[in-house]
């Protein structure tokens, strides 16, 4: 049978690599190269990990770790949505901008209810902007989904569209400043942590613990920022749907041969309209959770191009822009190895905008090994 | 007569897998030969390396009496072997007559200068040849993209008959007409062999084959398997030699 | 020409109202001339063109180089800082040559030509990497944004390009005629003005715009007169069918990439100019600009059509709103819903209104 033009390239590059006569040990070293190549993102994470520790000790501490699964949080957020969009085949240029039309909308209204001159309770101010965040967040999701699925608006064009709309809502809410003056009760939440440790107090869950002497507070060994558990149990409920349900498999059917989606009952555009909503709620969760951990609603500013790097870790984590493969678990190694590299970097003091010329070369090689060996399945 | 074409030991490997092995075929002026096989017995690999898509692995290609190495499609082209595609290899954005001259536009001068496309010209031209197919085509400044499949498949054969081909490849030329249609197709390439233009056709249609070609060569798994004169042979015997139920 | 439509001919009616639909971009850029004209002040000025005209000029050159890519049905996200990359390395090479010893008349042209130079190379490697080693436009053309922005602000050091000649502001903010009522002059002021008359005295044709239209439209001829044109459109609109009629598809893309890094680098220089300050972020904000400008402008993001003309006009269309609601003192920050909202309107339309169909 001719090949597919994916396997006759596999083929041609496995000829290339593959000079040993005998044929058993052929096979052994394709299967391991498969296996280094199949997890290349987490061996270099690994491998990024040691080179920084070895230059920088610092870089290998619980509070280090902490400080990167916190600074990745908003980007993991993104790039999960993101995941999803991509492996139905589309692409989604607005998330970076719904997460600062949340932060915005969701502070306001904290700001507003907290204002109204000890009206309501904390909490409950906090809660219903929360709400408002997710709630509106998920408005600009429904509106790229009904773009592309039933004006089959391009998905580039539609969410680049979507992108420009929601920074300028974002700003019209906040006229161009940080929305500010929040219940200082949503700080503590946004940065508390699961459980404290020290010498002095022992364990202790979620309250931080009163010392009064300096060393002691700087002994504090703090585990578990509850930001990264919120986004952990977001990020295995979205994983989990999109690789345990239904759902998740419709979703990977559009990407890979939407005609044959379509033609086998799928109701491919309200899939999408969900698609796109998922990847909006997200972004709009994200949002939230900038807004606690800031203590401030602030809309994304121009150059923090947040959707690229989460384009980009979906990308590296085995996604490819057609559609039909990627995994939530590789796009939070991307995630993770994008995040490690930046902290990394001013670790050891190297320019941030290094960072820039990595992850080009980066996303280029994940590219490069995806069209090299296409077979390396990615969605299971 | 000499052979126009003559393909020796011809292997085409895609890394491990073998998709074309040890073929061989000779083609005189004014031939009309039909290649059969069922899907995946190489055929349509077969004609790429001829017309310039893939570089065999082995084997030796003589066209016209002299070994030729054609590295891409223009080589091909430039010697005089067209090729119609399966997928007729059209840019659906551009018009027809933009279409027949693709890849070989006329130009002129501007300013005395620049070298610009001469539209004119190129209309002109098409118009000519698509009047002697016979072929009927409201308007050539229409975009691909609004024409029937037949009068697609229309546009890619006048392209190649424009050109002057000294050996025409078709690969499935009537899979996507009418009756009618079919037939003109069919005409065409009797009137091609009366000009001792040879023609290699690759078509699931038995009866259309059987109508118009002189010799068949019929492939399985990369291998030939039968080669027939049409006149000694009959569709049932072909259809077994594709299937393997007769042995070649 | 050769179709000729009387209207009681229903089809060339059909027609009609497609040509108008095609066109709905420049009718719509009337309607919001004639808006912004009435509703503002001092918009329809002489002045008030100028200025659009030289505000839209970043977006305009950046477009035109990405509607040859687009139309290829490939995207180039690497020229917000190609705009950046070059333009420091035009100032570097100016500073360090004046620092030097050499007079502005030299440091000028070869700081000019160094970066144009430098400015093909991400294109070069932009199109090797998709034509040759078939990564997706998308990715490539990302992976270089990161590099050339890294490498624009190692070269100049993380700050802003200052101490350029000052003949480099003088042609980035000239005009090519001055006019008073009586008096007219080429490039420069006319000499011993009262100052009274300093302040009316008129510039007409502002240099940068003079440039910037003269590379557009060579390359517009390009486009649409060429044979590189018409092989540019039949790559986007069927790659294997150009590859098969023997067009060399990979030596064009690689073209088609440094075409868009030439105009990208353009706009560097003329950045330059303009600000007399080479600064490795310029014209990062304007990229997606450039994009709904093409696809404003007709294109469409699978390849195989468009036209430069379009896209000027979408240029057009976003400069004008800017300047528009800036006139009108309305914050800024509805440009982003309104330009999102053309866009998307944009692919609407098109959808709406197919190809004109010619009878004859």
């Amino acid at each position: 049978m001719v090949p597919s033009r994916q396997r006759r390239h596999l083929f041609q590059c496995l000829d290339t690599i593959c000079i040993f006569p005998d044929l058993s040990a052929m096979k052994n070293k394709i299967n391991f190269q498969r296996l280094v190549l199949k997890n290349w993102v987490l061996i270099f994470l690994l491998l990024l990990i040691c080179f920084f520790s070895i230059l920088e000790p610092a870089f290998f501490s619980i509070r280090n770790v902490n400080n990167i699964l916190i600074a990745s949080t908003a980007v993991l957020l993104l790039a999960a949505g993101e995941t999803f969009v991509i492996i139905s085949g589309g692409i989604d240029l607005s998330v970076g901008f719904i997460m600062g039309f949340s932060a915005v909308s969701s502070a306001t209204v904290m700001q507003f209810l907290f204002a109204k001159g000890a009206g309501y309770p904390e909490p409950v101010c906090i809660i219903a902007g929360c709400l408002a965040g997710l709630l509106l967040g998920l408005i600009p999701g429904l509106v790229n989904g009904i773009l592309v699925a039933r004006f089959r608006v391009p998905p580039f064009i539609a969410t680049l569209g979507m992108y420009g709309i929601a920074n300028g809502v974002a700003m019209k809410i906040c006229g161009g400043f940080p929305v500010s003056f929040l219940p200082p009760l949503t700080g503590k939440i946004g940065n508390g942590y699961l459980a404290y440790y020290s010498s002095k107090s022992g364990l202790s869950l979620f309250q931080k613990p009163v010392l009064t002497d300096r060393a002691d507070i700087l002994a504090l060994v703090r585990l578990v920022p509850v930001s990264v558990i919120i986004v952990a149990v977001l990020l295995i409920i979205f994983g989990l749907i999109l690789s345990k349900t239904r759902f998740g498999q419709h979703t990977y059917a559009i990407g890979g041969n939407v005609d044959a989606a379509i033609r086998s009952g799928i109701d491919v555009p309200r899939h999408l309209i969900r698609t796109y909503v998922i990847s909006s709620f997200l972004a709009s969760c994200a949002g939230v959770l900038l807004v606690l951990r800031f203590t401030m609603g602030n809309h994304t500013q121009f150059g923090a191009t947040y959707e690229l790097f989460a384009i980009a870790s979906v990308v590296i984590g085995g996604a490819s822009l057609m559609g039909g493969k990627g995994t939530i678990y590789g796009t939070v190694v991307g995630v993770l190895l994008l995040g490690s590299l930046e902290i990394g970097f001013v670790m050891i003091g190297v320019e941030v905008f290094y960072r820039y010329i990595a992850v080009g070369c980066i996303l280029i090689f994940a590219v490069l090994v995806d069209q090299v060996f296409p077979d390396l399945v990615h969605n299971e | 007569m000499d052979p126009i074409l003559e393909i020796k030991n011809i292997t085409k490997k895609f890394g491990g897998l073998t998709a074309v092995d040890d073929f061989n075929m000779h083609l005189s002026p004014g031939e009309v030969l039909g290649l059969l096989g069922d899907n995946g017995a190489g055929k349509s690999t077969v004609i790429k390396m001829i017309s310039g898509v893939y570089p065999p692995t082995k084997g030796q290609i003589y066209f016209q009496g002299k070994e030729i190495k054609i590295q891409n499609p223009m080589d091909a082209l430039n010697m005089g072997i067209e090729t119609i595609y399966q997928d007729l290899a059209l840019a659906e954005n551009l018009n027809v007559y933009s279409n027949i001259f693709l890849g070989r536009e006329k130009l002129k001068k501007s300013l005395g200068l620049f070298n610009i496309l001469d539209h004119d010209y190129m209309l002109a031209e098409s118009k000519t040849v698509l009047k002697g197919l016979d072929i009927e085509i409201p308007s050539l400044k229409n975009k691909i993209a609004m024409l029937s499949g037949g009068q697609r498949q229309a546009v890619a054969i006048s392209r190649s008959i424009y050109w002057d081909a000294k050996l025409l490849i078709m690969d499935e030329p009537t899979a996507a007409l009418g009756v009618a249609e079919q037939q003109k197709v069919l005409d065409l390439v009797r009137t091609l062999k009366t000009q001792n233009v040879p023609v290699i056709i690759i078509s699931h249609q038995i009866h259309d084959v059987f109508s118009v070609a002189d010799r068949l060569v019929v492939m399985r798994r990369g291998k030939k398997v039968g080669e027939r004169i049409v006149k000694e042979t009959n569709p049932d015997e072909v259809v077994g030699l594709i299937v393997g139920s007769v042995e070649g | 020409m050769h179709k000729s439509f009387n209207f009681s001919d229903r089809d060339g009616l059909i027609n009609l109202l497609t040509r108008i639909g095609r066109n709905w971009a420049i009718i719509f850029l009337l309607i919001e001339l004639i808006f912004f004209s009435v509703t503002g002040t001092g918009y329809f000025s002489l002045l008030n063109f100028q200025n659009i005209l030289v505000a839209s000029t970043t977006v305009m050159l950046l477009a035109v180089g990405q509607t040859f890519v687009i139309i290829t049905g490939g995207i180039d996200l690497s020229v917000g800082f190609i705009v950046g990359f070059s333009g420091v390395i035009c100032a570097k090479t100016m500073v360090t040559l004046v620092a030097a010893g050499a007079s502005q008349i030299l440091s000028i042209p070869v700081g000019i030509t160094v970066a144009l130079i430098f400015g093909l190379v991400p294109g070069l490697v932009n199109g090797l990497l998709v034509a040759k080693l078939r990564v997706p436009a998308f990715i490539a053309t990302f992976g270089m944004y990161g590099v050339a922005y890294g490498v624009a602000e190692i070269i100049s050091g993380n700050v802003p390009v200052h101490n350029l000649p000052p003949a480099v502001g003088f042609i980035g903010n000239g005009y090519l005629l001055y006019y008073l009522p009586g008096k007219l002059s080429l490039f420069r002021m006319p000499d011993n003005l009262a100052p009274e008359e300093l302040k009316l005295a008129v510039g007409i044709v502002p240099n940068v715009v003079i440039i910037a239209l003269f590379l557009i439209l060579i390359f517009t001829f390009i486009l649409s007169r060429t044979r590189f044109g018409q092989h540019t459109y039949a790559i986007g609109g069927n790659m294997e069918a150009a590859k098969r009629a023997g067009i060399n598809v990979s030596r064009h893309l690689i073209k088609i990439y440094m075409i868009s890094s030439f105009f990208a680098a353009s706009a560097g220089i003329i950045y330059v100019m303009k600000f007399v300050t080479g600064r490795a972020d310029a014209g990062s904000a304007r990229m997606l600009d450039a994009v709904s400008a093409v696809v404003i402008g007709g294109a469409s993001l699978f390849g195989g059509t468009g036209t430069i003309l379009g896209t000027v006009i979408g240029a057009l269309i976003i400069a004008c709103l800017e300047i528009g609601l800036v006139n009108l003192a309305i914050p800024t920050f509805n440009l982003y819903i309104a330009v999102g909202a053309i866009l998307i309107f944009a692919v609407l339309v098109d959808q709406f209104f197919p190809e004109i169909t010619y009878k004859k």
